[in-house]
């Protein structure tokens, strides 16, 4: 199955991630996107007054792992150690609107036409929303990094962009992909480290209990805004099959009354996507923002011990009188690394503080307008239908009131 | 086979009947019982012009024609009523309420007593308001007993609520808890459905033993109720034979009308379960929704404690709040839900049950007149062999006898056409007027439960509008 996305539709894609910088010299997006079967071929198109490119504006097709390989490269890149990486997109899931079609096909012969090709629509509506999702969550990705000031003048980001061949031959890199396992590994230690080492600095103390108890806060609520839109389509699917019912019954003229019910699935179905677009979404992006965020804090922590170990190493040289030379530039060096993820580290999560407090406020405001503008149009629906059925009925009784006398 | 079919898709109505819900507060429930029990002084001069066509369906134009929210259906409510006047020329203005559930007694004995108030201006009742407190072995009782007069000669009796064993069992042992509070309040709001219902009836309400049940303090003890009880045990023997009975007859169908209703019933006892069971569903689904949010509401507070922007934290704060009290509209809705939509289903399917009780009474009554006649032509032939017999001396007598047994065959024979065509004749009347009702009941059940939408929404915009100067102060 293909599905393409156009502009009409890009214009409504909203992002959830809001960048403060203004700068044009490089502008990314992801105009098309194709799905066969599994895979995302992402079409990466870039407008640029940089010389450093040999186009001004060019297209690349891209597949997700294509994406992975640029994070992984990033994050194993020695020179950002400081800043905060953006975090990879998550990998196209389309498994669950596809097992509710399966689902939907097995069932039916249980359904009259009408049911099925609603439950038909609405399905294909929710695979459409999971489209756009990840090409969105994918460009939003690119657009960060094209607005960090160093993170864009990045080498393999650059042949991300501009090699107009397949990148899957520099992807099997079978070394990175063992070094990234380990370096998984590790990483779940992370919190033991961080929370275990003793804090100099009074802005990465407040900075490391903040995250550390945000973290596990926007995980819950994650979980539960999910839990909250799952139950809102299934209410919405509980609509489309009581319409249905209420078409089978001939319950006197009651088009109107089919209509009614429509819109109410209509209206459920929308308030159920909106609210997964603005509210979840935002969860879920900033959820792994936020583990980003604690990756940086894990390697200024990492270069904390390790200028730690290289004091206690220059002491035990000290005492023994041998390669002291060599402990001390050690231990400058840990000093200079440690210094140097510190300040960058601290302008990068003071900059993401700012970034999450403009994106969650965008979000908020852009939910709060959409449930107010569905619930107008739901009560101006359903009145016009009361109104209808009344007449409807006092029309009716009237005739069989004559008719029975 | 189709029998077994019929009986299971009669057990399992019977158990989802018997589901627990979840609680709904009283204050909502008052709410629904005072805007159905509204009785306008005001009707009162429009109806004492006497039933005329002319001037009823012009007044509710001119009263509905301003929308104006609830107040409508109030209006919608009391013109429904002046419609409904009955051919006898006394005016149909009767309200019955149920309400005050009490428990009297204590243990395995103790029950529920109800107060059962009736309000009304016709003629035939002594006075225009009584209360009396009756039981649910009460309300069956009456059921039993007009079911017994009535359905076989073809009128539709509304079938009572049905008992549950496992929900008084947990009122008797009583547990203070939320589903023997629900489970009492569907009973109650089931009692008051059944009653009304009862009375609509133009030839039931005329019944002195409704009278009797509306109108006297004391009512002897409906013992035979009981599941247990000889009558219990009858009943369901001659529920059996009538089952098996119903296979073996064959009428062949003379009446038109009467092959299309059958059809027309069986496919509406269909469709009304099925959308029974999915309304079921979306009290389910949306009481889980309400849980959810309110989950959801719980972490988002605690989120906008954790977050140290202040602006942004009060905003998390917010939405919490108003996931809160969007939770509690699910919940309100649901309720609207089940009462509205999901009890009137479930009565409709029983009431169902009892219109195809009587055409099969008809089929029964048919059955019975062709016996009478086939039996009749046997002794004609036995007659007419007898003549040719040999035996003068009992031939007399004989022939007497026979010539007895032919004539009481005979009467028998017209009895039961007569019989036959006034249960066609009724059942005609019976089904145009449950059609009737029937329509009327499920538009106004809808019209209701639209308008509970409406509110929803209304209060929703209420709510994001307030939340959304709280969002936009994120500084």
């Amino acid at each position: 199955m293909t599905s393409t996305i156009d502009d009409s539709d890009k214009e409504k894609a909203l992002s959830v991630s809001v960048d403060l910088n203004n700068d044009t010299s490089l502008l990314i997006d992801i105009p098309d996107a194709l799905c066969e079967r599994d895979k995302v071929k992402f079409t990466v198109h870039t407008k640029t007054t940089l010389s450093s490119f040999q186009k001004p504006d060019f297209s690349v097709p891209r597949q997700h792992e294509d994406f992975i390989w640029l994070h992984d490269a990033l994050v194993e890149t020695e020179d950002y150690a400081g800043l905060i990486i953006p975090p990879a997109p998550p990998k196209p899931d389309f498994e669950s609107p596809r097992e509710k079609m399966h689902k939907l096909g097995e069932g039916e012969a249980t359904m009259t036409k009408e049911e099925y090709t609603k439950m038909k629509q609405e399905l294909e509506a929710e695979y459409l929303a999971v489209f756009k999702k990840t090409v969105q969550v994918h460009e939003v990705f690119l657009q960060r990094l094209s607005s960090h000031p160093i993170l864009s003048k990045d080498r393999n980001f650059q042949i991300f962009l501009e090699y107009d061949q397949d990148l899957s031959v520099r992807r099997k890199n079978a070394k990175e992909t063992f070094g990234s396992f380990f370096k998984n590994m590790v990483k779940s230690a992370d919190e033991v480290i961080i929370s275990g080492i003793k804090e100099v600095d009074d802005f990465f103390e407040q900075e490391k209990t903040f995250l550390l108890d945000y973290s596990s806060k926007i995980k819950d609520s994650t979980a539960r805004a999910e839990k909250m839109t799952r139950s809102h389509k299934n209410v919405a699917d509980d609509y489309i099959h009581i319409s249905s019912t209420l078409n089978s019954l001939s319950v006197d003229d009651n088009t109107a009354l089919k209509k009614c019910k429509y819109k109410s699935v209509f209206l459920e179905g929308r308030v159920a996507s909106d609210q997964e677009l603005k509210l979840t979404e935002l969860l879920r992006y900033y959820m792994r923002d936020i583990q980003a965020a604690k990756d940086l804090l894990y390697r200024r922590a990492r270069t904390l011990a390790d200028y730690e170990n290289s004091n206690k190493a220059l002491d035990k040289a000290r005492l023994k009188s041998k390669a002291v030379a060599a402990a001390e530039e050690q231990q400058q060096q840990c000093l200079q690394r440690f210094n140097k993820l510190s300040e960058s580290g601290k302008r990068e999560l003071t900059s993401f503080k700012g970034r999450r407090v403009v994106a969650f406020r965008k979000n908020l405001i852009e939910m709060a307008e959409l449930e107010i503008k569905h619930a107008k149009v739901g009560q101006t629906g359903d009145s016009l239908l009361i109104d209808i059925l009344l007449s409807q009925l006092k029309v009716y009784l009237w005739m069989y009131f004559k008719a029975y006398l | 086979m189709d029998l077994s079919k019929k009986t299971f898709h009669w057990m399992m109505t019977q158990r989802i009947c018997l589901q627990e819900t979840a609680c709904y507060t009283n204050a909502v429930t008052q709410e629904a019982t005072e805007e159905v029990s509204l009785d306008s002084p005001e009707r009162e001069p429009i109806l004492s012009d006497g039933p005329s066509p002319a001037i009823t369906p012009v007044t509710p134009t001119a009263m509905l024609t301003p929308r104006m929210g609830l107040g409508t259906a109030e209006m919608f409510e009391r013109s429904l009523d002046e419609i409904e006047e009955d051919d006898s020329g006394d005016t149909f203005d009767m309200h019955i309420a149920v309400s005050d559930p009490e428990k009297v007694g204590d243990g395995m004995n103790a029950y529920m007593g109800y107060k059962v108030t009736t309000k009304t201006s016709m003629t035939i009742f002594s006075k225009n308001e009584t209360t009396v407190r009756r039981r649910f072995s009460d309300f069956l009782g009456l059921h039993s007993k007009l079911a017994s007069r009535y359905l076989h000669i073809g009128y539709i009796v509304p079938p009572a609520p049905e008992k549950s064993i496992v929900g008084m069992t947990k009122v008797k042992v009583g547990k203070e808890d939320l589903s023997s509070a629900e489970f009492v309040e569907k009973r109650r709001s089931a009692l008051e459905r059944y009653l009304m219902r009862t009375v609509k009836h133009p030839i039931l309400l005329k019944d002195p033993d409704v009278m009797m049940f509306l109108e006297s303090s004391e009512l002897p003890r409906a013992v035979s109720t009981q599941a247990l009880s000889g009558a219990g045990i009858l009943r369901m023997v001659n529920k059996a034979a009538d089952a098996v009975n119903k296979m073996t007859i064959k009428m062949n169908e003379s009446d038109a009308w009467f092959e299309e209703k059958h059809q027309q019933f069986e496919n509406l006892d269909l469709q009304l379960r099925k959308l029974h069971a999915s309304v079921e569903c979306l009290v389910c689904h949306r009481k889980e929704l309400s849980v959810n949010t309110a989950s959801f509401a719980k972490s988002a507070a605690m989120l906008g404690n954790s977050e140290d922007h202040t602006a942004l934290s009060r905003a998390l704060s917010q939405l919490a709040e108003v996931e809160e009290k969007i939770d509690q509209l699910h919940q309100d809705q649901a309720y609207a839900d089940f009462y509205l939509f999901s009890e009137l289903l479930g009565d409709y399917v029983r009431l169902i049950t009892a219109v195809k009780g009587v055409f099969d009474h008809r089929m029964k009554t048919w059955s019975k007149w062709q016996d009478t006649q086939l039996l009749l032509q046997k002794k004609r032939e036995a007659e007419s062999k007898l003549q040719f017999a040999n035996k003068p001396d009992k031939l007399q007598q004989a022939q007497d006898e026979i010539k007895e047994e032919i004539e009481e065959l005979e009467g028998k024979v017209q009895q039961g056409e007569k019989d036959f065509e006034l249960i066609s004749k009724t059942i005609r009347k019976e089904v145009s007027r449950f059609e009737k009702e029937r329509v009327k009941d499920f538009k106004v059940v809808i019209i209701k439960y639209l308008e509970s939408l409406v509110q929803t929404q209304q209060q929703l915009i209420k709510y994001w509008e307030a939340f959304l100067p709280e969002a936009k102060a994120i500084a």
